[in-house]
């Protein structure tokens, strides 16, 4: 009982790890999974940038070749850095344990993390990373209050800063103002983002690739088989009275 | 020659003797309705379970430090995984809706009624062990939600008087929960609980069998025989309940495989989103939650707020949750009417099963919503809840009184069919 009651305790303070509920309204996003082009361009971003820190550590770099459509030497040349096989599974070189000195909190596995939070969600986090001199790292999130994740992808986006405005004494976010603009536009930067999110949709379920597919025919097959099975069962029935 | 083997095994054993008292002479009401696909759906997810659980069994890892990992393998590596996986998960939510409406039919028609009470019994105890393979089967993915679960319900326990620490600590095998309680969870949902669970549906058939199905009328077809002794209402189940139950199989089939490949997930109802990240015993979700089968009980657990006679609310809550599942026991005693069939009941019972019907509805949303908001009209979460609760009770308790003076209608002499 003991145990339970510290263990509820420590869980009941505010953690290093979770996110203090945001009020920011989330952006939609349009995911699609049968934009091929569009989950390869999210691979790369993801390989690139994510996989640094982050692991995918259920899942295999061939799986995702396979899937997307990317042949083996280009998987090798352009999105294997960590591992020669391609079997191996999608894991970040950065010991966990240095993360964690690092930045306060290992960075958490990616695989599913689509599941576990929004699409909108993803992509609005990506979007939302401002200067902030009061933070270790040099940035926050307008989304992810005092997230101990750095602002990775800014040489993209820019640096922005974050304009907030006071309402009856509550300060609120307003808007964002670019600072420094990166390699990419801001449409640049939020298509990019949309690919990164689409990729992450599908990294957490490979299997909806071809689940929907799957189900039409299921489903056709069914219906035969129910219209086959109602007209045997009337037939049988002519006798009964 | 198959009429010779056919005797061979014969004089073996009751092969023929038992498709004929069993299937092809066993005569079934000839008046059976929507309600009565359910039975045979039940054992259909039954066996739907066993079977696709066996294939995760072989892939799955029992291992507090693997159990996750070996999840999302069975998701992408496993050739077909991903597929055995979603008819399981969302297979066991199936197998709840298909259970609730054949004990509701039971409800509707009077089922548990003499001389089905012992049917009715052995059906109630299905129930209880189906939960409770259902709630270890919840820890095996070590998601989150799986995790703090566990830990909640088991920590129920821990409201007893007394025993409640010692038996919680017992159930764990630890003092939390740990690979010690998720390796004997598997070992109950695997093994132990689907034996358990197939011998009660086997008795649960012979006792069917044995004094033979209500219908619709809730008459006794057997009291009205022609010169061969076959039921005059009665019709051998083979071919005709076989050809008729594979017709509602195939519509089943379509709502159970539509949400299996369009819809897994079912909302976050039939795997809740939190369940996505893995067991962390020191970042609890923000709203602990047991999968939707369970919520109109869990309601009835957190409905109860005030202590009583000095006793601590918990322990009332437990109590009351409790109560409410072995109340279920006790209704082939507790209702009195001449009649059996809904269609021919007194409006009295025909009131209190819709409320109830609305009650265990409400009550199992609330359990979804956090107590203190509000998320119907006019009050908060709890208060509904606590409303739902007394209308839950209230049709039990109240049954015994009114169902004995009920206002029947006159109960035809056959079965009506169109």
């Amino acid at each position: 009982m003991k145990k339970i009651i510290i263990a509820l305790v420590l869980a009941a303070m505010p953690p290093l790890c979770t996110a203090a509920e945001s009020q920011v309204p989330l952006d939609s996003v349009y995911v699609n999974l049968n934009d091929k082009a569009s989950l390869q361009r999210g691979a790369r971003l993801f390989v690139n940038f994510c996989l640094s820190c982050h692991s995918a550590s259920f899942m295999r770099y061939n799986r995702m070749a396979n899937d997307l459509d990317i042949s083996e030497d280009l998987l090798k040349e352009n999105l294997m850095f960590a591992s020669g096989k391609t079997g191996a599974l999608m894991k970040t070189t950065m010991p966990a344990d240095d993360a964690k000195k690092w930045f306060g909190v290992a960075p958490p596995d990616l695989t599913v993390v689509a599941r576990v939070r929004k699409p909108e969600w993803i992509y609005t986090y990506l979007r939302s990373f401002y200067l902030d001199e009061a933070s270790p790292s040099g940035w926050n999130n307008t989304l992810f209050e005092n997230v101990a994740m750095p602002h990775i992808l800014y040489e993209l986006q820019g640096s922005q800063r974050a304009v907030f405005k006071e309402e009856n004494g509550v300060t609120e976010f307003d808007r964002f103002e670019l600072q420094e603009p990166g390699t990419m536009t801001p449409a640049e930067y939020d298509n990019a983002m949309r690919d990164l999110t689409n990729f992450l949709v599908y990294l957490g379920e490979p299997a909806k690739l071809k689940r929907y597919t799957i189900g039409v025919f299921v489903i056709l097959f069914l219906i035969m088989l129910t219209v086959l099975s109602y007209l045997l069962k009337k037939e049988y029935w002519k006798d009964i009275h | 020659m198959s009429g010779k083997f056919l005797t061979w095994i014969d004089d073996r054993f009751p092969l023929t003797k038992t498709w004929n008292e069993h299937l092809a002479q066993y005569y079934a009401p000839k008046n059976f309705n929507f309600w009565y696909y359910f039975g045979s759906l039940a054992i259909l997810m039954l066996v739907l379970q066993i079977v696709t659980g066996i294939f995760l069994t072989m892939h799955y890892k029992p291992d507090s430090n693997l159990a996750f990992a070996s999840v999302e393998y069975i998701m992408r590596d496993v050739p077909w995984g991903w597929l055995m996986r979603y008819l399981h998960s969302v297979g066991g939510s199936m197998f709840f809706i298909v259970v609730y409406l054949h004990m509701f039919r039971a409800l509707l028609y009077g089922s548990y009624r003499e001389p089905r009470e012992l049917l009715w019994l052995i059906g109630c105890v299905i129930f209880v062990a189906l939960m409770a393979e259902a709630f270890m089967g919840y820890l095996l993915p070590w998601g989150n939600m799986s995790y703090w679960g566990a830990q909640v319900i088991i920590s129920l326990f821990g409201a007893i008087p007394y025993i409640g620490d010692g038996l919680s600590e017992w159930i764990r095998g630890d003092f939390v929960v740990s690979d010690a309680t998720l390796n004997r969870f598997f070992s109950l949902h695997v093994a132990a609980l689907p034996l358990v669970l197939v011998a009660l549906v086997f008795v649960h058939i012979v006792a069917l069998h044995k004094v033979g199905s209500n219908n619709p009328d809730g008459i006794e077809i057997k009291q009205n025989k022609d010169a061969n002794g076959v039921p005059k209402d009665g019709i051998p189940f083979h071919p005709y309940y076989t050809v008729k139950d594979i017709v509602g199989v195939g519509v089943f089939m379509m709502l159970y495989l539509g949400i299996v490949f369009f819809a897994p997930e079912f909302f976050g109802f039939f795997l809740e989103k939190d369940n996505f990240a893995p067991a962390n015993s020191l970042q609890t979700p923000p709203d602990i939650v047991p999968l939707w089968y369970f919520t109109p009980f869990y309601s009835i657990l957190r409905a109860i707020t005030y202590p009583l006679f000095g006793i601590d609310a918990k322990v009332w809550g437990v109590v009351a949750m409790g109560l409410s599942i072995f109340l279920l026991f006790l209704l082939p005693w507790l209702d009195r009417s001449p009649v059996k069939s809904i269609r021919y009941r007194g409006p009295t019972y025909k009131v209190m099963l819709t409320l109830f019907v609305v009650a265990f509805i409400i009550l199992g949303y609330m359990g979804m919503k956090h107590p203190d908001h509000t998320d119907l009209i006019w009050f908060k979460n709890v208060r509904w809840a606590q409303l739902g609760t007394l209308v839950y009770f209230a049709f039990f308790v109240s049954l015994p009184f009114y169902s004995r003076r009920e206002k029947t209608k006159p109960v035809p002499e056959r079965v009506t069919f169109k």
